[in-house]
């Protein structure tokens, strides 16, 4: 008799819990965002497409599908790290083919740059904008519309007469830093 | 809500904020001097930008001279302040300098050869306020280049020119950090200019109540500012308790309204506004007296200095130059640290070349005793030990120890879930902290880090939204270029469909080539069916096209090529038939022909041509036929000796024949020269038979034929009175008899098949049969 007892207070708890949980996650829904759109946000937005991909949203969308996540280089390791948080994944060094030219430097944001004299006004790198940051046209000197610029490397290519070159941004007060180096930080082990 | 503050402010009652420290003041270095004016520094460094936004653009270059007062930058927008030169003298460079700011960076400045005149530009002074609208009053403000002189720089002209109604204006003369005393000194020196300052805001703002809060540490500015406001009813100087950091604009704030500013808002949404007393006497010097922003009271101050003082000194002044006139002690100590600003929120500058700006309100030189920590390479912080003074002296109420770990962890998700944007970098925190941990250095990283994350997202933002535009504009384009190209089509056409004579004729042009270009490609195919030798499929074949002239020429031929062949198919069995008797019809004619030999000279001759051309076409024919023939022959052969042999016309056809040789000259030419041609082929074939056949056949035939010849000449007696008819009874005795339509039709096929297989084996042996014709 007691367990039967048991056995139906048990139950009945049971069912109540059951039906709560039930209509709480009906009735609390949360609508999280989908998955593409918050890779999309944590990508650069460079549209440099070093992925493979043609722009940040198809790459998105491409890690949602599976595809590797280290194959960002504007983004590099930060990115690589909160794409991995989100997929909750592995964090991977990046991937080797996708890293331009020394490393060292890749970490620095650049801007593309036109040496004016060179330029004979062929539109091309005009063509090769991803975002539309130059400024030209044919048989016209071109330029870069610096704060527009992602530094995505897409026009350096398609220059004929390699009048475009990628320049580091300087520092300046505006997007200066304070160094932690400065104040030397001993570690009590 | 207004009034009792108002009532409590009377009483002398104040809200207090949470945390705040009370570090050594030491302002009695210079509080009991007086401003000292200074001798003019050979050379003013000016930086374009001295406040927060950007520079203006630039309106002097190198060589001009310039007066004391006159603009050299240009303001394009709100943000933009623009800067005066301080006295007079000559540009001589414009060029990048170390600047006030902690990072050490350099920026462009116009470098200012002073020429020690100190000539005004021409000033207008305004000494009734009553004339000038508000408007005027905000372009003044704005023109003078004047920029919060407490310290963020924030553009006056733009605080000034809000609209919506304020309850209070708060005048901060409390000046809580230590050490610095200018706006002390300012106060109890110039506090009518300073009310002055004050009416001018108050003409634009029209406040409530105006609030000058001053700390309880300086008695004699308290003292001078009452004596300017008094009668005032509107203005009440407030003496706030001493307590870092009272001066700050949220704190203060809450110490006098009680009122909290929540974290992202501004003051102005509480209806109040606050300014500073220095900027207040900016704003009367430039309103009253036309007079920009060129100068500022610095306090030089610290104990390392012999003389620390209160300072007037030019915007653009180096650093070196006040501390020259203060004496300072061990400038030659290479470690000896210059701090710009206060002890507590100012930085260590990176040269003492770098200039005075707007902002800056105290240079500290600091002697090691007083401040050790200044002097130390390294730092001497531990690790947290969780004592939690650090949130009890945080006026924001802020937890600087979580902030601090998640500073460090670069966590910066999480430093915004602890506000850390509300931080205001007042040190208290680091002030008590029992570790020394830096802890408004980590926080200012973090923020810069922040920052500098929230531009990048700003800028990946743009860059989507460009991305996603260009995308559709090169949709758009394509688009465009589809429908432009469709829409020329359509023109094209409707050009061509309309009446107008050079439309039709450019229309009938482009139907003759179009006609030109399908009737080649038609002969062509037509050209490739012919060399398959298959005309009258090709007919079929063919889609049927009038235009195509040259295919209806190919067809006609191919026509008449059948017809051809239907001919010399109907011709083929008479002259099969009449082949076999050739020899009894020679024999036969043979008598005949010596008995008529003139007459029938002629006959033959033109039978022979006759028989000539008819072989020719023939032979054309065939040769068409030739390579589907052989398949048959072999067949043909066969049924064709079958066949020809116990043909049942036969002899009707022999007698025929022969009636028509045999008739004399009036009997019909066509007759006979039918006849002959016939004779001729029948002639020709077995020519080519017998050649081919062996002796053995060849004898064979020509007993058959002798067997045949008996009845026929029976007959030809009998029959000569009905030879008229002869010849048609010939033709219609071909489709009485039985199974002659049929046969008749097969064998002449095969006949034919065959002749023409002859004749091309017998191309050798042509010879031969000529001879024996």
């Amino acid at each position: 008799m007691n367990i039967l007892l048991a056995i139906v207070v048990l139950g009945s708890i049971a069912a109540i819990f059951g039906a709560l949980l039930g209509f709480a996650s009906v009735r609390f829904k949360v609508d999280a965002d989908p998955i593409v759109d918050q890779l999309d946000a944590l990508l650069p937005q460079t549209q440099c497409g070093q992925c493979g991909y043609p722009g940040c949203k198809p790459y998105a969308q491409a890690v949602a599908d599976g595809e590797a996540i280290n194959k960002c280089a504007p983004g590099g390791e930060d990115t690589i790290k909160k794409i991995a948080d989100l997929m909750g994944v592995e964090v991977q060094p990046l991937d080797d083919s996708h890293v331009s030219g020394d490393a060292v430097q890749s970490n620095r944001p650049k801007v593309a740059f036109v040496i004016e004299e060179d330029c004979i006004g062929c539109t091309k790198c005009i063509q090769a904008c991803p975002v539309d940051a130059i400024i030209g046209a044919a048989k016209q000197m071109h330029t870069i519309i610096i704060d527009e610029c992602t530094g995505c490397d897409l026009c350096v290519a398609p220059c004929p007469v390699d009048c475009i070159e990628m320049r580091e941004v300087p520092d300046t007060i505006n997007n200066w830093q304070w160094d932690l180096t400065s104040i030397p930080v001993k570690q009590l082990d | 809500m207004v009034e009792s503050v108002i009532e409590r402010i009377t009483r002398g009652h104040f809200w207090d904020f949470h945390g705040g420290i009370h570090p050594p003041e030491q302002k009695f270095l210079t509080a009991s001097k007086p401003i000292k004016q200074l001798a003019l520094p050979k050379q003013l460094i000016i930086p374009l930008q001295q406040h927060i936004g950007r520079e203006g653009d630039l309106l002097v270059s190198i060589g001009d001279h310039v007066l004391k007062g006159q603009a050299l930058t240009l303001s394009t927008n709100l943000m933009v302040v623009p800067i005066h030169a301080p006295t007079s003298g000559t540009i001589s460079a414009i060029k990048t300098s170390i600047i006030a700011h902690p990072s050490g960076f350099s920026q462009l400045c116009i470098f200012l050869d002073v020429d020690g005149e100190d000539t005004w530009r021409k000033r207008k002074v305004c000494p009734d306020l009553e004339q000038l609208s508000n408007h005027e009053i905000i372009k003044k403000i704005a023109d003078a280049g004047i920029a919060g002189m407490g310290g963020a720089g924030f553009p006056t002209h733009i605080k000034v020119n809000s609209k919506p109604d304020i309850n209070f204006l708060i005048i901060n003369g409390a000046e809580c950090e230590p050490y610095i005393t200018a706006d002390d000194l300012l106060m109890m020196e110039q506090s009518d200019a300073i009310v002055d300052g004050i009416k001018i805001l108050d003409k634009l703002l029209s406040p409530a109540f105006i609030l000058i809060a001053i700390e309880d540490n300086k008695p004699k500015a308290i003292k001078a500012l009452q004596q300017a406001t008094a009668g005032i009813e509107k203005i009440k100087v407030c003496v706030v308790p001493t307590k870092y950091p009272a001066g700050g604009e949220k704190q203060l704030i809450q110490i006098l309204t009680g009122k909290e500013v929540t974290s992202g808002q501004l003051p102005i949404h509480a209806g109040i506004v606050m300014q500073n007393v220095a900027t207040c006497f900016a704003i009367n010097e430039a309103v009253r007296h036309d007079t920009p922003l060129i100068r500022r009271v610095v306090t030089v101050t610290g104990q390392a200095l012999d003389k620390p003082q209160n300072v007037w000194a030019l915007l653009g002044t180096p650093v070196n130059f006040l501390l020259e006139k203060c004496a300072v002690q061990a400038l030659e100590n290479e470690k000896q640290p210059v701090i710009m600003g206060g002890p507590m929120m100012g930085f260590s500058i990176a040269s003492e070349l770098v200039p005075i700006v707007k902002t800056s309100n105290c240079i500290l030189v600091p002697s090691k005793t007083e401040m050790p920590s200044a002097f130390e390479k390294e730092s001497n912080e531990v690790e947290c030990i969780r004592c939690g003074q650090c949130s009890d002296v945080c006026p924001s109420q802020l937890l600087p120890q979580e902030l601090q770990w998640s500073a460090k962890a670069k966590d910066y998700p999480q430093l915004e879930k602890l506000n850390l944007s509300d931080c205001i970098d007042c040190g208290a925190c680091a002030y008590v902290c029992p570790s020394q941990i830096p802890l408004v250095h980590y926080y200012r990283i973090a923020k810069a880090e922040i920052r500098q994350q929230q531009q990048l997202d700003l800028k990946a933002e743009k860059a989507k939204i460009r991305f996603e535009a260009r995308k559709l504009r090169l949709e758009k384009e394509k688009m465009a270029r589809q429908e432009k190209h469709k829409k020329a089509a359509a023109a094209r056409k409707a050009a061509m469909n309309k009446a107008t004579p050079e439309a039709t004729g450019a229309k009938s042009a482009v139907a003759a080539a179009l006609a030109r270009v399908k009737a080649k490609k038609a002969a062509s195919k037509s050209g490739s069916i012919d060399s398959q030798n298959k005309p009258v499929d090709a007919v079929v074949d063919e889609p049927v096209n009038e235009q195509k002239s040259q295919v209806a020429a190919a067809i006609a031929r191919a026509k008449a090529k059948k017809k051809l062949k239907q001919e010399a198919a109907l011709q083929a069995p008479k002259s099969d038939v009449l082949d076999k008797e050739n020899p009894a019809a020679v024999v036969a004619e043979q008598p005949a022909q010596a008995e008529k030999s003139s007459v029938d000279d002629k006959k033959t001759k033109i039978a022979a041509a006759i028989a000539k051309a008819k072989a020719k076409k023939l032979n054309a024919a065939s040769q068409s036929i030739v390579p589907i023939a052989p398949p048959i022959t072999a067949a043909a052969d066969k049924v064709a000796v079958e066949s020809s042999l116990p043909e049942d016309i036969s002899p009707k056809g022999i007698r025929s024949e022969k009636t028509s040789a045999e008739k004399p000259a009036n009997t019909d030419d066509k007759k006979t020269k039918i006849a002959a041609a016939i004779a001729k082929a029948k002639s020709k074939a077995l020519a080519k038979k017998s050649a081919q056949a062996s002796s053995l056949s060849a004898s064979a035939i020509v007993e058959e034929s002798v067997i045949v010849k008996v009845p026929v000449t029976e007959e030809e007696t009998m029959d000569s009175s009905a030879a008229p008819d002869a010849v048609n009874q010939s033709a219609e005795g071909e489709s009485k008899s039985g199974a002659a339509d049929k046969k008749a039709k097969i064998s002449a096929a095969i006949a034919k098949a065959k002749a023409k297989k002859k004749l091309k084996e017998s191309n050798k042996v042509d010879s031969n049969v000529t001879n024996k014709d």
